[in-house]
This record gives C-alpha cells, sequence and structure tokens, in this order.
C-alpha cells in the first residue's frame, strides 16, 4: 500500500524519504543529553565547554540529518541553511568589538571600566554597571 | 474535473513546494535565534556577573525540558514515517503525542520553572542575564506553542488520511525548534 493508493497529499509530493532507526538515533541523543548534563560534575571548564556545546553540535547534526533529512533534500537546501549561518557569524564578527572591548579607537566604556576596576580592587558589583550602561 | 492552485502544484525547486516553504522560515527563524544567541554569546563572554546569574537556573527542568523535547521529535519523526506509509490514523496518533510534548514542555516552563524563578525575585528586568533568559526562552515557547496548535490543527485530517504531505512539514519545523532548544540548553542552563 503507498501514500498515493488512498491518501490525497499535494500534487507533486513525492515520497522519497528513507527512514532510518528512529528511535536507535533518539537514545543516542538521550545518552548525549546525559552526558551534557553531567560535564559539570568535572569541574573543569574546558571539559563543561566540550561536553556542553560541542555535545550540542553533535545532537543539532543528528537531528537536522536524521529527523530533518537535510542530506537527502535538494543540495540548495544546505546551502541556504548554510548562509543563514553564515549571516550569523558575520553578525557576530561585526557586533562583537563593540560589545566585547571596553575601549577602541576615539571611543571607550566608563562604566565598563570602572566595574572593571572595582572587581579588580574586591568591589562588589563586578559587573553589574557595565549592564546598566 | 479538479483543479488545484498552481502555487501548490509546482515543483520546478526540486521539492514539493509546502517543504520548500518550510525551509525558508526555518532559514529566516535561523537569522532570529542567530542574532539573540549570538548576542547572548558576547555578553555572556564579556561579563562574569552572567555566570553568577545563570547559576540560579535549575538545569534539571533544562534537562527533563530537553528531553521531552526530544523525545517528541522522535513521536513527530515517526508520524511523517506513517504519512509516508499512508498510514493517517497512526500519523495522527503520533502528531497527539508530538503535540502533547510540547504541552508539557510549555507547561513545566509557565507552571513551574518561570513562577518559581519570579518569585526568587529573578523577573525580566532584573539584569541583563535574565532580559536574554526570558526572552529567547519566551521566543522558543512561542514557537511551541505554535507548533502545538498547527499538529492540532493538522492531525485530524491526517486521521482522514486528508493533506498528510503536512505531517511531514509540522514535523521539519518541530525539529527545528528542537534543534533550537538543543542550544539554548547549555547556554542558559550549563554554562554557570
Amino acid at each position: 500500500m503507498s501514500l498515493h493508493d488512498h491518501a490525497p497529499v499535494e500534487p507533486g509530493y513525492e515520497v522519497h524519504t528513507h527512514h532510518g532507526d528512529y528511535v536507535r538515533i533518539w537514545a543516542i541523543l538521550v545518552v548525549l543529553l546525559v552526558v551534557s548534563v553531567a560535564g559539570p560534575f568535572f569541574g573543569h571548564p574546558l571539559v563543561t565547554l566540550v561536553t556542553a556545546f560541542g555535545i550540542a553540535v553533535v545532537k543539532a547534526y543528528l537531528v537536522a540529518k536524521n529527523f530533518m533529512h537535510i542530506n537527502v533534500a535538494p543540495r540548495y537546501v544546505a546551502y541556504l541553511v548554510g548562509t543563514c549561518l553564515m549571516f550569523m557569524l558575520l553578525f557576530f564578527a561585526g557586533a562583537a568589538p563593540d560589545v566585547m572591548k571596553s575601549d577602541g579607537t576615539n571611543w571607550n566604556k566608563p562604566a565598563w571600566v570602572a566595574a572593571h576596576e572595582a572587581a579588580v580592587h574586591g568591589g562588589a558589583g563586578h559587573g553589574e554597571a557595565a549592564h546598566h550602561e | 474535473m479538479s483543479a488545484s492552485p498552481i502555487a501548490t502544484t509546482r515543483t520546478a525547486a526540486g521539492m514539493p513546494t509546502g517543504r520548500l516553504a518550510v525551509w525558508w522560515v526555518i532559514a529566516s527563524e535561523i537569522v532570529i535565534f542567530g542574532g539573540l544567541l549570538g548576542s547572548y554569546i558576547m555578553f555572556r563572554l564579556s561579563h562574569d556577573a552572567f555566570a553568577a546569574q545563570a547559576a540560579h537556573t535549575n538545569t534539571w527542568i533544562g534537562a527533563v525540558n530537553t528531553l521531552v523535547l526530544l523525545t517528541s521529535s522522535l513521536f513527530a519523526v515517526l508520524g511523517h514515517k506513517a504519512a509516508d506509509a499512508g498510514d493517517g490514523p497512526k500519523a495522527a496518533r503520533l502528531l497527539y503525542l508530538t503535540a502533547g510534548g510540547g504541552l508539557l514542555f510549555a507547561s513545566i516552563k509557565f507552571l513551574y520553572e518561570w513562577p518559581h524563578e519570579i518569585h526568587e525575585g529573578f523577573t525580566i528586568s532584573s539584569g541583563t542575564f535574565w532580559s536574554f533568559y526570558y526572552t529567547a526562552a519566551g521566543i522558543h515557547a512561542a514557537h511551541v506553542i505554535a507548533g502545538v496548535v498547527i499538529m492540532l490543527i493538522i492531525a485530524p485530517r491526517a486521521k482522514r488520511n486528508l493533506d498528510l504531505h503536512r505531517v511531514e512539514l509540522i514535523g521539519l519545523y518541530w525539529h527545528f525548534v528542537d534543534v533550537v532548544w538543543i542550544f539554548l540548553f547549555p547556554l542558559l542552563y550549563i554554562a554557570k
């Protein structure tokens, strides 16, 4: 019995998806979730970074490939998604210097510098002043 | 002789128009969430105070909600498989289960997690971290609720073997919502 025998669908709709073992993929995702939660318990920043964000990338890849079937979609879909991700990186690269630096050519952030100095000298409110600038 | 609107019969893009439209939506959403998460990362890396504020979020609640979304994504893709096999009733059942996962996710967030945090004094105006937290999680939750509503609209027709291709389309959207949460979870709950 095929989809087209009795299921009115969008004309041109083609069933081409190769359905894999989804439960196995889900089990892998759950194991990765457990690892990402366990990572911080090791108390090492690098381990936390890898188990949190490295695993997030792997999980996103597994979902995109196995659940969204992006690998069997026309190639331009991957280009479309990739282009949007590139724009995200461009935005980050363009805005980060203003956000993440305390000074630059003909500009600075007095509140941020004051907060940093307060922190260095053991003052209270580390970082908070910068939040309100 | 029945006639269908041209917009639903066009396949010049190499795939059904509906699927192309959903991918287009997803690409647009990447820019929306990407800008938000990119901004968060900039501030998170610049301000140690973010780590102290993030320490107040409940990792276990975040993990449970991640498990709920991952499981609902499994139901969604199994629904897609059932739709491809022409089994509308099964696809509808799986859509209802997916929607149930979305409702459970939203319930945990709106009925337990956020009231608890607000009760503790952490509101959207408590600081930059909390502004990002409520904005990012709130926009994501709005997408979850939108997905649930769409699934509840699609499922009754799928049950009658009508418009089964829509099961795949809402599944695509739902998996994207899942992927967004996959990145929100470590940013808001783990990186402390």
